[in-house]
């Protein structure tokens, strides 16, 4: 059931200031691709491109195609509700509705698609919780506010409220910047299981992270200030991380950077 | 706590150290913190100060008045104080003003709170601000013109309206009539309604445009589509505000008076049928009568002031204790 995704020429404006320009990539069906790069080069704009979150933002618009499938999700015909059912998101800030408890969270997307019976949605939140790696720590409190949980928990139960739905992809907008070295490596273990199901794009800044996470990598960059970020260079992450086509790319990722 | 050295402090505008003269002593820094402490509690005690004295003048003329009551204050429906003997009570008026107020709600939350969802979420930016300012200056009318409108036009304009919902409704108790239809619970409570809608409407907005973006983003990376944003994540958060509003609302709609007075029938039966030309409220009664009231009529009225003031005051408690309920869940939010 995962998809694959091709972008080709794709411009995105934050109304007339162009964040990203000219982006072409082609991302395998059961891959995790990490996106690297400095801050502001547009990273978090290229992905909530990809499941047509970016058009939220007033004035915000895109140019060129991402194609899910071999269907171009910006088609005129296309509406952009489905879109997002197809394709969940990951926040970098955790982002549990704060008026439901850890349950109602859990199936929050579901309840938008049709009406459940419970003994069906008490079975994929216990599946979603154990694929997050929650389960164990919450199933005992599932009635209650899921605001109430750490940081880490809260992003984990974050990610279970987007694999609930079974989407085709998954995009992840750098899940562990606000986590421990622990719930990092449960979410990182998870990626892992997901990549049998999923196709998984995940933004990070921890190259390690890229590095184990990931089959291949995406890099980053922009000329300078007020100059769109452009992807410079994108390949298996193997080859990123030992011999790179590009310079900027070594020196980004050896920490020789600017 | 030692109050008198820091109002010195204050006063010279020399800060003496306190318990020792490490650079950790209450210093120069806290001054302004004293300032508004004192300023805030001093606030808080004239409030205090201000609402123990209107229920003490309620209570000192209202129980001799009830004293000399010769029926039963809570369930006697008529109001005869200045009678020999006196006799009056506080049930028609009081089930009066509840279910007027009650009416209001019913019809007015509703429209209020789409049409705060309207304006912070779905006019463009030009609309929104139209029709903001237009909420704002149905805020600004003076209830006598409410009170005039209800008169002038709703009365015989609702009187199809009212036909109708007996001839349809008429099986259910509360909409059953005697066959005239113009003054009523109903046209009051839809006046009511009308007046409350403001207030319920802008507090609803600005509750409304706080919802932060992570949560309305996080439902719509679920794929809700608009509605199902605002139901997920826009009107919940918005819910302790949505009661706030309801509550003012409710507590402008009990004490309303003229607008009331002039829509009502002022009649002192206790009833439920709200198309009947039945009903009065306290704040409607007292402005009606107090100009000729004698000596005891007086005292009965502000008894039923009394009894206003201590509805309100129930509604209050009542409301926070709701939004109480469902702190746990906003706490843990912040
Ligand atoms: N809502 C917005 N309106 C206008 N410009 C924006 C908006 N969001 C981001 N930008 C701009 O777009 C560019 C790319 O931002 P983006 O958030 O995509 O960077 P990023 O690579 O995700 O950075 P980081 O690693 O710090 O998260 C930046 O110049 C940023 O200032
Ligand atoms: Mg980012």
């Amino acid at each position: 059931m995962a998809k694959r995704i091709d972008v080709s020429g794709l411009n995105v404006f934050y109304s007339k200031f162009l964040a990203v320009q000219d982006v072409s990539i082609a991302i395998e069906p059961r891959t995790v691709t990490a996106l690297i790069g400095p801050s502001g080069c547009g990273k978090s704009t290229f992905l909530r491109t990809l499941n047509r979150m970016h058009e939220v933002i007033p004035r915000a618009r895109v140019e060129g195609k991402v194609m899910l499938d071999g269907e171009d999700i910006y088609a005129a015909d296309v509406d952009p509700v489905n879109v997002r059912r197809t394709i969940g998101m990951v926040f970098q800030k955790p982002n549990p509705f704060p008026t439901m408890s850890i349950y109602d969270n859990v199936v929050a997307g579901l309840r938008l698609q049709r009406r459940w019976k419970e003994a069906e949605l008490d079975t994929i939140v216990e599946r979603s919780l154990r694929s997050a790696n929650l389960w164990a720590e919450v199933e005992d409190r599932l009635g209650k506010p899921g605001a109430g949980l750490s940081g880490g928990q809260q992003q984990r139960l974050c990610i279970a409220r987007a694999i609930a739905v079974e989407p085709q992809v998954l995009l992840m907008d750098e899940p562990c910047s606000a986590l421990d070295p622990i719930s990092t490596l449960a979410i990182e273990d998870l990626i892992g299981e997901l990549k049998e199901r999923y196709t998984i794009v995940i933004v990070t800044h921890n190259m390690q992270q890229a590095a184990r996470v990931s089959d291949r990598t995406g890099f980053f960059n922009l000329a300078g200030v007020g100059q769109p970020g452009r992807l410079i260079e994108y390949d298996d992450t193997e080859r990123i991380f030992t011999n790179p086509n590009e310079k900027k790319t070594e020196e980004y990722i050896t920490g020789r950077f600017g | 706590m030692d109050d008198d050295e820091r109002r010195d402090t204050i006063g010279t505008g020399h800060v003496a150290p306190r318990r020792s003269a490490s650079s950790l002593a209450v210093g120069r820094s806290s001054r302004g913190d004293v300032i508004f402490r004192q300023l805030a509690r001093g606030s808080g005690i004239l409030l205090l100060l201000i609402i123990i004295a209107i229920a003490a003048f309620l209570v000192s003329k209202a129980v001799p008045a009830i004293a000399k009551d010769k029926s039963n204050f809570l369930t006697f429906t008529g109001w005869d104080p200045d009678g020999n003997p006196p006799k009056f009570g506080i049930a028609p008026l009081a089930a009066g003003t509840l279910i007027t107020s009650a009416l209001a709600l019913i019809m007015g939350v509703p429209v209020a709170v789409g049409v705060a969802l309207f304006i912070s979420h779905y006019a463009p930016r030009r609309m929104a601000q139209l029709l903001g300012a237009m909420v704002d200056l149905l805020a600004a009318v003076p209830s006598i013109v409410y009170g005039l409108f209800g008169l002038i036009y709703l009365v015989p304009a609702m009187a199809k309206f009212q036909g109708l919902l007996h001839k349809y409704f008429g099986f259910i108790p509360i909409f059953s009539s005697t066959g005239f239809y113009t003054k009523s619970l109903l046209v009051a409570g839809v006046v009511l309604a009308i007046m409350i809608l403001p207030i319920v409407a802008a507090i609803s907005r600005e509750v409304f445009l706080q919802t932060p973006r992570e949560h309305v983003e996080a439902a719509l990376a679920l794929g809700a589509t608009k509605w199902e944003v605002m139901r997920t994540a826009v009107i919940p958060y918005g819910r302790p505000g949505i009661i706030s509003a309801t509550v003012l609302g409710f507590g402008r709609a009990l004490g309303e008076t003229i607008a009331v007075a002039l829509v009502l029938p002022i009649t002192f039966k206790v009833t439920l049928k709200i198309l009947d030309i039945q009903g009065n409220s306290i704040a409607a009664e007292i402005a009606v009568y107090y100009g000729d009231a004698g000596k005891v009529g007086r005292g009965a009225l502000i008894a039923a002031g009394l009894v206003l003031f201590a509805m309100t005051l129930l509604v209050n408690l009542i409301a926070r204790a709701i939004v109480a309920r469902r702190r746990d869940f906003r706490a843990a939010a912040a």
